[in-house]
């Protein structure tokens, strides 16, 4: 959210959204420094909250730096080392979104120190998949790495991003899936509703993208819909919507939401 | 529901979408011919669109993937092209 107008916020929480979950993310830009980090991370932490607060909407957030910063492996140390000093924040769920980009050495290895940070500080975790091409080999290396760890529980873990090819081998291998709801790129509202009809609601989590590209904050919504169109029940559209990422994010103490 | 139903609810808006790769097909006609490992994704693709399987979007996804298992050695950049370049013949996947 830190790269949209709070109009946005409005328009989500008259569609009915009840809080928001914010993971660091690319700023468009490589930053600099690690003092960089620590300015995007305070904004995550606390202004951003604010923000939200003023339209009655939680606001929630991951911290890392994310894949696409990566290759630049000792910046990347430097902002794993400032984390821990986040995480007691009282809106910090997990490590988030931590992944794969192109899916090269120095991501693996970045991965694979922010899976040890989320397991040494017993942390959720929200793990983003590359795009396009390259998804279905980072998502099969991404398994790899967090099966690796003995110490991560899968039920603890969504794998965001998800589409047709993906879904199945996360689902069975006991991790949450995340369905992302893009105008252009990654998944429309008709397929995700799709890919709920094939693959069942269990560890399925509906979101959408609210980022400096083009991106719909009320995709969700708009899923909804689509799944009254289709003659789903209030009931069935809930449990999938609502009831699920409340599932999941309850098992941060930090999670509180109306009900 | 019903396939009628499901008819009713997307078969405007499918046709649609198949006439506008129809129309960007004869757009790459119209152009000066190159080799590009897009195009050859692209029509591996479509023949995924025409089989009487199904998991069709999941077969036309892979259609467009890297079917290889290791890290590579660095990012070639930032960003994805929507289509995997192998360097010699695209392997299956």
């Amino acid at each position: 959210m830190v790269s949209r107008v709070t109009d946005d916020y409005l328009a989500m929480a008259a569609a009915g959204c009840v809080a928001v979950c914010e993971p660091a993310f690319w700023a468009g830009f490589d930053r600099g420094s690690v003092q960089g980090f620590h300015d995007y991370f305070c904004q995550l932490t606390d202004y951003e909250p604010r923000r939200a607060a003023r339209y009655q909407l939680p606001h929630f957030s991951w911290l890392c730096i994310n894949p696409k910063e990566a290759e630049n492996v000792s910046l990347a140390r430097e902002v794993l080392a400032i984390i821990p000093d986040f995480l007691a924040r009282p809106n910090v769920l997990g490590i988030g979104e931590i992944g794969l980009n192109k899916n090269t050495r120095n991501e693996m290895r970045i991965l694979e120190e922010h899976v040890r940070l989320a397991a040494d500080h017993d942390q959720l975790i929200l793990v983003h998949t590359p795009h396009l091409e390259d998804k279905f080999k980072g998502t099969r290396l991404i398994l790899d790495v967090l099966r690796a760890d003995s110490r991560i529980k899968p039920g603890r873990a969504i794998i965001d991003h998800v589409e047709e090819h993906t879904i199945r081998m996360v689902l069975d291998a006991g991790f949450w899936a995340g369905i992302t709801l893009y105008p252009e790129s990654k998944c429309t509202p008709a397929r995700a509703v799709d890919m709920f009809e094939t693959a069942g609601a269990e560890r399925l989590w509906l979101n959408c993208a609210c980022d400096w590209g083009q991106s719909d904050p009320l995709a969700v919504p708009k899923a909804a819909i689509e799944m009254r169109r289709r003659g789903y029940s209030d009931a069935v559209i809930e449990n999938l919507i609502f009831e699920n990422p409340r599932r999941f994010l309850s098992q941060s103490h930090k999670f509180h939401i109306r009900a | 529901m019903e396939r009628r139903q499901l008819l009713d609810l997307y078969f405007v808006d499918a046709r649609a979408r198949l006439i506008d790769i129809a129309a960007f097909l004869d757009r790459l006609d119209r152009a000066a011919p190159c080799d590009d490992f897009r195009i050859d994704a692209f029509h591996r693709a479509l023949k995924e669109l025409d089989a009487a399987t199904p998991d069709r979007a999941s077969r036309v996804l892979l259609a467009f993937s890297d079917p290889t298992s290791e890290p590579i050695a660095s990012a070639p950049g930032k960003g994805a092209c929507g289509a995997y370049e192998s360097k010699g013949s695209h392997p299956s996947a």
